[in-house]
């Protein structure tokens, strides 16, 4: 049974949260990580919201572990844009560890970059760039 | 509802305290003995010591103690514990026995009293046979004890008891009965409380010596039994650290039992309770973090062991036991002062245990679904001798067996059986539904709105599937908009079937309209198959007909729900149905936009509404109306199309009232706004389609206001933003996102076609009364009627204004402060196409600087519009700028008689006062006259009338007047002497004979005054001849009351020779005046100098010559002598 899935989605900076990218596999229960990632944006706007109080590094995307669930582990990253980052990984695969997560986060966030520089593309649009699918792809591929 | 197998059994999740029994007590019919137990029992508070007491009488059986093991060779345990044991050892083996006992020291009948006594200990004592409970004795006395010591027969027969009794003296106590009855019971239950923590720790030892007999092969349960004991004694001891610390042990020690599929549940069953003990001690313990890796590591060890795949639902059961109990002991802790956080709090646990509830639910139907045939066994398999379990966690069918092989595979069948139909009558949903509202109400604390409405989306699937559909729907629809407003279509579209499948089956037919509507529409991620489905059966619902079942829904509750349509068929009623749309995403969109931001009054109003449909067929609607704010106008947008309910699905593609997908419709629509609606907005309020007909069923969209959804905001906002070059579409269509909502309209009046002219001479002068002109004329092409108007000050400006400028119709009279700043509505008539007038406005400015005046026409007029007959009503206004200035610059000056300018004058002396009125108009000016009216502290030394009379002052040119006055002394006056007004009376030159004279009053200034001792004045002639005599006569007047020595010389001059007194000195009386005549000849012709007068005041010192020189001329013109001929003309000039 293979359970591995990672979902990815930046997030619109606009005030309504809404995914502009979303993918999971395997793709029998989207739904539920759906619904998990919409949950973990509780998480993410409460960290960014303690980021204004405290002095934290603003150079610091990453937002670690939001929440554990008994099989999946979510993570999130924020750009000094309040884009947000969001992946799910099974909590059994253990080959991944926070500097991994770091990294994946680092290529989706420089992948969007090259996303938004595309002057075609308006920004709140659903993301429908070749490259970035394939990027998720290889990435999904290397995780499973 | 009432525990089940699954919950914790109560002794376990209960507090252990010490139990100590109370015997000898009637706390029935003894009063004396119901105040002592009331004391030990009522009102416990937290700081009296942890003991629960119990009364029994004084033969109480306890439970028999077993024969001591010596050796445990040849004992193999059955279980690892029992399931009586935790109750024995906190309700029924008790730590201390204690003995009520009536009798004071003095008892006469002490010897009996005693033996009884002695009597009731011992069968306290024989019925504890074998076990190390304490007995204490208690002696009830009515008399209050002396001090320790005083007493000797106390003593000595406390000291004979306790030898009878065989008890050692710190076992014996006395209650003296008496009013401090609490304090001693107090002071007894801290005794009894140390006997009781030497009962568990003898306990604790007893259990520990034990271990030395034991085996690892044979006795591997008796070492998680015994360390279980430790634990549990440990804790009734109240010694929580070491409690902890062993059930940390047995812990450990129950995960190394060896584990098969016929003890797994045992295993499981004591993990958990010991689990549960170790998390409950150490958050007591403030530890909160230990007991979640505790807790974490419990559910790591344990989740993989599922047991039989035949009855994996028990495991799940199990699993969501231990988490729901896990949150329990958090959120209790919470209450107690614990804080928690966001991402740690027992929601967590909570939804965990409804996962696992829910998975228990799937297993349970996945192997319970037997055949209604197959019967419950009997005899029944679960049933027991005792009516209970021996051992926790075993099967009621094979206790006590240790064997991992199934001696009779039979029975385990039936067993499994039995298990598996009894899960059949669980109510899973109530169970789910129940966690999942603890774990709403965690997370609603800790801030999580989203995992909120997520968990409330889970309940109301719940609750579908329990197919309470009324509370699903109710759920369902609190948290949609969250996902609406969210953008987050695909958990929208899903919640949103899921609605769907609960209206369909209540036959609710207004909710089942309003989701088909939003899942066929542009936010719905179904597939086009479903929206066609959809699509039809919502046809079919318009048409009164029923639709079809929703997939996936129970087989019987479609029937119901086919039962409950046709009722809804055949009942006649209320079928129409408004929806107000603004708050989803229905699959119409609309837009209304009104041609232009405003309308004359004169031109139609015009506005299009713009309809897309998102569903995949085309769509008919029979019915398109708009309202406005003033509902006079939705008679004439509405939009309407006699059509049969038949017809709905045919000549789809044709005509207006049919939309096709994805294709934008515009519809025109026209209305002749109101004269009344005239600087007005209007607004349109809702823009209504009804779908379906009212013969059939139908549905009202109402949009507020001019149309959008909660989604079009935002598409709205990409749109504007977007680069994306949109194809170029054929002339009569447009862009969806192109349109831009105008929901509202100004109604102006018309254009007014007169023109009016404003004549005058400015800058206006200030206080005259300017002349203004108006001259309106008519372009209309009709008769205009009701001219008016309304000239002056522009409303808005200086307050102060407002009331120094005053307008007349009349010029011939000034106006006064009580005319007003603005004269509105002055009729004029009415005028023909062409035909001009004139109105003379006057206006009068009190202060100086630029005021706006303001010119409004008003007039009525007939017009058509859309062959519709309206009176309109225009105007048109002028407004002109006008500065004031002052007239003219009036200049005062005071000379002496000299013409020399003075800074004072000196009083009873005459000087001038001189007056130049200098034009500052443009326009040339009259003065009509002028007058001087002096204060009465001067006074004239000749006639004052004027005389500038009928001058005309051109610009720049100014006119002067000389007065000689006179002021007498007036002493010391500050400031000086008011000398009076200077008034001119003036009018423009080009003004008419008509226009009023204005009087400008000007406030002369004040003058010092000041005296003089001596006054000089010399008479001479105005002019000398050389070689001529001429006389002059100095008249000195002393003008003080003193004599005045005065010394007076005259000095010689080349000009002159003089016969005279050269140099004198006299005296001149007060009031006096002297004389001095010289003859002065002049030698020389010209004008010369006089021979200098010097005159020196011994008294006054500061008269000087330069005083002197202003009242006495120092030369003269000295004619040459001649012809007598020119004499006479010199003398004429």
């Amino acid at each position: 049974m293979d359970r591995v899935c990672v979902c990815v989605l930046p997030m619109s900076s606009l005030r309504p949260n809404y995914p502009l990218y979303i993918r999971s596999t395997p793709t029998e229960n989207e739904l539920k990580f759906h619904y998990m990632v919409h949950t973990s944006l509780d998480v993410v706007d409460e960290k960014i919201s303690a980021m204004g109080k405290a002095l934290v590094d603003q150079r610091e995307l990453y937002l670690g572990l939001l929440y554990p669930t008994e099989d999946y582990k979510v993570y999130g990253y924020v750009t000094n844009s309040k884009v947000k980052f969001v992946m799910v990984v099974d909590s059994s695969n253990t080959a991944l560890r926070d500097n991994e997560i770091r990294s994946m986060f680092r290529k989706l966030h420089n992948s969007y970059t090259d996303v938004m520089c595309n002057p075609f593309y308006n920004p709140g649009d659903r993301i429908q760039s070749r490259a970035f699918d394939n990027m998720v792809t290889s990435m999904m591929i290397q995780v499973c | 509802m009432s525990p089940t197998q699954w919950d914790f059994p109560v002794e376990l999740c209960c507090r252990p305290m010490a139990f100590v029994t109370l015997t000898g007590l009637d706390v029935v019919y003894n009063a004396v003995h119901r105040a002592v137990w009331d004391a030990f029992c009522a009102n416990r508070r937290a700081d009296r010591v942890p003991i629960s007491f119990k009364v029994l009488p004084g033969d109480h059986e306890y439970p028999k103690c077993r024969s001591k093991r010596t050796s445990y060779e040849w004992y193999i345990p059955k279980g690892i514990l029992k399931t009586g044991w935790m109750n024995k050892h906190l309700n029924l083996v008790p730590a201390l026995v204690v003995v009520f006992y009536e009798l004071d020291w003095d008892e006469p009948q002490w010897k009996e009293k005693q033996s009884e006594c002695a009597t009731r200990v011992e069968i306290v004592r024989q019925s504890l046979q074998g076990r190390n409970t304490k007995v204490a004795v208690v002696l009830i006395q009515k008399k209050t004890p002396l001090p320790p010591g005083e007493d000797v027969i106390a003593s000595e027969r406390a000291a004979a008891l306790c030898n009878v009794c065989e008890l050692s003296g710190k076992s014996l106590f006395v209650l003296p009965h008496t009013d401090h009855l609490v304090g001693y019971i107090i002071r007894l239950e801290n005794a009894f409380y140390e006997h009781a923590q030497t009962y568990y720790y003898t306990e604790i030892r007893r259990v520990k010596s034990h271990k030395e007999f034991l085996n690892k092969t044979t006795h591997q349960l008796l070492f998680v039994r015994h360390q279980f004991k430790i634990a549990f004694f440990s804790e009734l001891k109240q010694d929580t650290q070491n409690a902890l610390k062993n059930y940390r042990t047995a812990y450990n020690l129950v995960h190394e039992l060896r584990a098969h599929e016929t003890n797994i549940l045992e295993i499981k069953t004591m993990a958990g309770f010991i689990n549960y003990k170790i998390c409950r001690l150490c958050f007591q313990h403030n530890t909160p973090l230990d007991a979640i890796a505790q807790f974490r590591k419990h559910i790591d060890l344990c989740k993989k062991k599922i047991g039989s795949a035949e009855l994996s639902f028990e495991h799940a059961a199990w699993m969501s036991k231990q988490f729901q109990a896990f949150g329990d002991l958090f959120d209790e802790a919470i209450k107690l002062g614990l804080t928690a956080i966001q991402t740690q709090n027992p929601g967590f646990y909570y939804q965990q245990a409804a996962y696992y509830a829910q998975e228990r639910k799937q297993h349970a139907r996945a192997l319970c679904n037997h055949d209604a045939s197959v019967m419950y066994p009997s005899p029944d398999p679960l049933e027991t001798q005792t009516g209970v379990l021996d051992f926790y966690g075993q099967r009621p069918w094979r206790q006590g067996i240790l064997s991992f092989d199934l001696s009779d595979p039979e029975k385990e069948k039936v067993g499994i059986l039995a298990i598996q139909l009894l899960e059949r009558s669980v109510v899973h949903s109530e169970i789910i539904i129940s966690l999942l509202s603890n774990a709403v109400a965690q997370f609603k604390k800790y801030k999580c709105p989203r995992m909120k409405s997520h968990l409330m989306v889970q309940m109301g699937e719940e609750y579908y599937y329990a197919k309470d559909y009324t509370k699903a729907l109710k759920l369902l629809d609190y948290v949609m908009c969250d996902y609406r407003s969210e953008r987050w279509w695909t958990l929208l579209t899903s919640i949103l079937t899921t609605a769907l499948k609960c209206s369909y089956l209540m036959a609710q037919l207004k909710d089942y309209i309003t989701y088909s509507l939003e899942l066929l529409g542009r936010a719905s991620t179904l597939k086009d198959d479903q929206k066609s489905r959809i699509e039809k059966n919502l046809m079919n619902v318009l048409m009164n007909e029923s639709p079809d079942p929703e997939p996936d829904c129970d087989v019987l509750a479609v029937k119901t729900a086919q039962k409950l349509w046709a009722d809804r068929v055949s009942l006649a009623g209320s079928n129409v149905f408004t929806i107000g749309v603004q708050d989803f995403v229905p699959f119409v969109q609309c837009k209304a936009k009104f041609h232009a931001p405003s309308f004359h009054v004169d031109v139609p109003v015009q506005f299009d509404v713009y309809l897309k449909a998102d569903c995949p067929h085309p769509i008919r609607f029979s019915k398109l109306c708009v309202s406005f704010n003033n509902q006079a106008y939705n008679q004439f947008c509405v939009l309407e199309e006699a059509s049969k309910a038949s017809e709905v699905l045919e000549n789809l593609t044709q005509g207006k009232m049919c939309l096709v997908p994805g294709k934008t419709r515009k519809l025109l629509f026209k209305f002749v706004a109101k004269t009344e609606d005239v600087g007005k907005k209007i607004e349109i309020t809702s823009v209504d389609l009804v779908l379906g007909s009212e013969s059939g069923r139908c549905v009202v969209l109402s949009w507020q206001g001019g149309g959008g959804d909660a989604a079009s905001s935002q598409e709205a906002l990409q749109a504007a933003r977007s680069f994306k070059r949109r194809p170029k579409l054929p002339d009569n269509e447009v862009h969806w996102d192109s349109i831009i909502i105008q929901a509202s309209t100004m109604i102006i009046s018309r254009v007014p076609n007169i023109s009016v002219h404003l004549r005058h001479e400015p800058p206006a002068l200030m206080n005259e009364m300017y002349c203004l002109v108006v001259t309106v004329q008519s372009h209309e092409k009709s008769p205009i009627r009701d001219v008016k108007l309304t000239a002056g000050l522009k409303p808005g400006q200086d307050a102060n204004l407002t009331q120094k400028t005053h307008v007349t119709l009349h010029g011939a009279e000034l106006c006064d402060e009580s005319y007003p700043a603005l004269l509105t509505d002055i009729p004029v008539g009415d005028l023909h196409p062409g035909q001009q007038l004139e109105k003379t406005v006057y206006v009068r400015c009190g202060t100086v600087g630029s005021r706006m005046f303001l010119v409004y026409v008003s007039y009525l007029i007939n017009t058509t519009v859309e062959g519709k007959e309206i009176v309109c009503k225009c105007h048109k206004d002028e407004t002109v700028t006008i500065e004031t200035v002052f007239p003219f610059d009036v200049a005062v000056r005071f000379v002496s008689t000299k013409f020399e300018h003075l800074e004072r004058v000196y009083a009873d002396i005459p000087f001038l006062l001189m007056t130049d009125v200098l034009s500052a108009s443009p326009w040339a000016l009259t003065i009509v006259s002028s007058e001087l009216q002096l204060a009465p502290s001067m006074i004239a030394m000749d006639h004052l009338e004027s005389q500038v009379d009928r001058v005309v002052l051109q610009t720049g040119e100014s006119a002067s007047e000389c007065f000689c006055l006179r002021c007498p002394s007036a002493g010391n006056v500050e400031g000086g002497v008011a000398t009076g007004h200077y008034i001119i009376s003036w009018k423009r030159t080009s003004g008419m004979e008509s226009i009023p004279v204005i009087s400008t009053v000007i406030t002369l200034p004040h003058v010092i005054v000041e005296n003089i001792p001596l006054h000089v004045n010399a008479d001479l002639p105005s002019f000398g001849r050389v070689r001529e005599s001429l006389p002059v006569r100095y008249h000195l007047q002393n003008k003080t009351d003193l004599v005045q020595d005065v010394e007076i010389s005259v000095e010689p001059s080349d000009a002159f020779m003089f016969s005279g007194l050269k140099q004198i000195r006299l005296r001149i009386l007060p009031g006096t005046k002297q004389e001095m005549l010289y003859n002065f000849y002049p030698l020389m012709a010209g004008y010369q100098q006089l021979p200098s007068l010097n005159i020196n005041l011994l008294r006054f010192p500061s008269f000087t010559n330069q005083l002197l020189r202003r009242f006495i001329p120092t030369s003269i013109f000295v004619k040459p002598q001649g012809r007598l001929m020119d004499d006479t003309s010199i003398a004429a000039a």
